[in-house]
């Protein structure tokens, strides 16, 4: 056998976005995976061999999401790919794992509806955050929501399942706004809230938009303050960004805050930081990220393949510890994981408001809003 | 709050937002209207506005740093746009597809560079403590309607601004040899007029008015490599409604899209509302082809 230390390599695909609009999210992303690679690699790899990974960057856009995914697997020949953000990319993404039969490992929250066996879905699905912060809501005693969100597949599908649970539970929605992803004109959006005297906004704006909607918001007198605002795309770092002062006491809902306590957690932030930067943020989608890395190569040892059925098999019901506590995959391939509602500080970081009873079952289908779906993989 | 409140407000945004178009679309209309160019970098001038203004905020604090903002961002963003006239606008003006290719370059550069110098994320001014409040009435038949400070005073900066200009252009002697140039090229080359220092002057000026609608935007959200191109297609749409290289079309069309983007936003969200009003522009032209004001100029004969 020539060149042994060759020969004993696994490569491995990352695919982020590391320019166009979404790079400020998806690099730490980037970071947080190689961190994962790294560290695995200095421990003596998986099955003993060296993780090689090959990064690939997806450049904000769907079709070269899916043409890298396409590259990775059949020119790098790749065993799987760590990788997306967004559910357009993921959504170009699905059929070229699907087609080449690889494994794409998802990191972000989503809006559900899809059960790809080709997908493992570790980010949270609505049930584990859009739902379980409008029980909070509602146990606050809200009683009217109005729902702003980005003109989107993520926002859409989660104001969908939002109006179901409202209406269940005979509460009132007083609006549903959407503005095109980037917009910055409020304005109008504004004045509706002003003349629907919601009790709480529910917003599932992305990226700048969040500024410019904060911004304005405090500019007509209504700061998180007055009329309290819930965000499904606010993170540690996007608040840092934004400036901490602007967003101070508005609430989001996550599946992990970089202020939770905990060894695991207090250890991982410290080895990020000492990496890139003490002030580097830590958010959820990186820690699902970095899990992810560590589920495969545990699912990998346990399956004693890198096949990409057996290691699907393997991953699901395996205990895995990780800054968030020890997760797992459900026989769905998401992730079993607790809610938390978390208020923003000064600084840009979650104090946590609530927390659910442990962790909760992924369920990709919402019972309420899409009835009688079920995904069953295993 | 009732309907006629919310009515006025909407009434009142239509024009804070005509303003913000008015200032991104009157350099397009400038440099349109003398050169025939169509400067796909506009965008970035505004953008390079934003920049100026938050690193003046951050040199200058204080509730004034506004009003050094203003000047800083209008000469730096002419600046950047003498340099992009003499090195690339000039050589290729009598290729108009050419320039449009060219300038679209500068475009991604130009965003690039600021991606690379200030980060992909969005930097953010914080608009001074006079402009952070709201002016509400609380009785008469308007009570609930709520204007904050900071859409006031972008109206009264585009006012100020087309004030100016038309001064500049009515008054001045700058004014005489644009509406010179403007009406005939040639005859005013022939008349010993130096042409080209008039379009680099213009389209100076044009982009200066770019820079200043930058720092007005830093109010109002974040300064990113793209915001210029959130402004770029309104702009280009107010100067085709407002018929090509007229200031007062450009005005009005201006408020004519504000005022359908603002009235239909209280029935539709804001995506139909985007798609009403390029509705609205398509069927305008379709009858009135030439925009709301036709120019009469020589360089249109060609």
């Amino acid at each position: 056998m020539l060149g042994g230390a060759a020969q004993a390599d696994v490569k491995v695909g990352v695919l982020q976005s590391l320019s166009g609009t979404m790079a400020i999210s998806e690099v730490t992303v980037k970071n947080a995976e190689m961190m994962a690679i790294a560290e695995i690699n200095a421990a003596g790899g998986v099955m003993g061999q060296k993780i090689v990974p090959v990064v690939e960057d997806g450049a904000s856009d769907p079709a070269i999401f899916s043409q890298k995914a396409t590259k990775l697997v059949q020119s790098d020949g790749v065993a799987t790919v760590f990788g997306g953000w967004t559910s357009a990319s993921r959504k170009a993404m699905l059929p070229v794992f699907q087609r080449l039969k690889n494994l794409l490992w998802y990191p972000v929250q989503f809006e559900g509806n899809e059960c790809s066996p080709n997908i493992m879905y570790s980010g949270a699905q609505p049930n584990q955050q859009i739902v379980p912060a409008l029980s909070w809501a509602e146990q606050k005693g809200y009683k009217s929501y109005f729902l702003i969100g980005s003109d989107y597949v993520f926002p859409r599908t989660a104001n969908l399942i939002l109006k179901k649970h409202i209406a269940k539970d005979k509460l009132a929605v007083v609006g549903e706004e959407y503005v095109p992803l980037g917009g910055t004109d409020f304005s109008a959006v504004i004045a509706k809230v002003q003349a629907a005297k919601p009790a709480i906004i529910f917003s599932t704006l992305n990226g700048d938009s969040n500024v410019s909607f904060f911004k304005q918001m405090s500019a007509a007198g209504l700061p998180p303050t007055k009329l309290p605002v819930m965000s499904f795309s606010i993170g540690e770092q996007e608040a840092q960004a934004m400036g901490p002062s602007l967003v101070k006491d508005s609430y989001a809902g996550w599946n992990y805050f970089q202020s939770l306590s905990g060894d695991a957690n207090k250890k991982f932030v410290a080895a990020y930081q000492a990496k890139f930067g003490k002030n580097a943020a830590i958010t959820d989608p990186m820690v699902h990220g970095y899990l992810d890395v560590y589920v495969w190569k545990v699912a990998v040892e346990k399956a004693k393949s890198f096949d990409v059925d057996k290691v699907r098999a393997a991953a699901v019901g395996l205990d895995v510890p990780s800054p968030m506590g020890v997760v797992k995959f459900a026989a769905n391939q998401s992730l079993y994981q607790p809610a938390l509602v978390g208020k923003l500080d000064a600084k840009g970081q979650f104090a946590i408001e609530w927390q659910s009873k442990g962790p909760i079952a992924p369920d990709p289908y919402d019972p309420v809003a899409f009835p009688g779906k079920v995904c069953k993989l295993h | 709050m009732g309907e006629l409140p919310l009515i006025a407000g909407q009434v009142f945004n239509s024009f804070s937002v005509a303003s913000l178009f008015v200032l991104a679309a009157l350099g397009l209309a400038l440099s349109f209207g003398l050169m025939r160019v169509i400067n796909m970098a506009h965008g970035e001038m505004l953008m390079l506005g934003g920049y100026l203004a938050y690193l003046v905020f951050l040199a200058v604090p204080g509730p004034l740093a506004i009003f050094v903002a203003m000047p800083v961002a209008f000469v730096g963003a002419a600046l950047v746009g003498a340099a992009l006239e003499v090195t690339v606008i000039r050589r290729l003006a009598a290729r108009p597809l050419d320039t449009l290719l060219a300038t679209w370059g500068v475009s991604l550069i130009l965003q690039q560079a600021a991606r690379s110098i200030f980060g992909a994320i969005g930097v953010g001014v914080t608009a001074p403590a006079w402009l952070n409040h709201t002016i509400a009435i609380t009785n008469g038949p308007l009570a609930g309607l709520t204007i904050p400070a900071t859409r006031i005073f972008i109206v009264a900066v585009a006012v100020a601004v087309l004030g100016a200009l038309s001064l500049l252009l009515a008054r001045t002697r700058i004014g005489l040899l644009v509406r010179a140039v403007n009406q005939d090229r040639e005859m005013a080359a022939a008349s010993g007029i130096n042409v080209r220092q008039v379009d680099l002057a213009v389209f100076c000026l044009g982009a200066g008015i770019a820079g200043l609608a930058g720092v007005v935007l830093a109010l109002l959200g974040p300064v990113t490599p793209n915001v210029g191109q959130s402004y770029i297609v309104p702009a280009f749409l107010v100067v085709i409604l407002g018929g090509l290289g007229s200031l007062a079309g450009t005005m009005i069309a201006a408020v004519l899209a504000g005022l359908v983007s603002a009235l239909s936003q209280i029935f539709v969200d804001v995506s139909s509302s985007q798609v009403l009003v390029l509705l609205f522009v398509v069927l305008f032209l379709q009858f009135r082809p030439q925009g709301v004001i036709a120019v009469r100029s020589r360089a249109l004969d060609g």
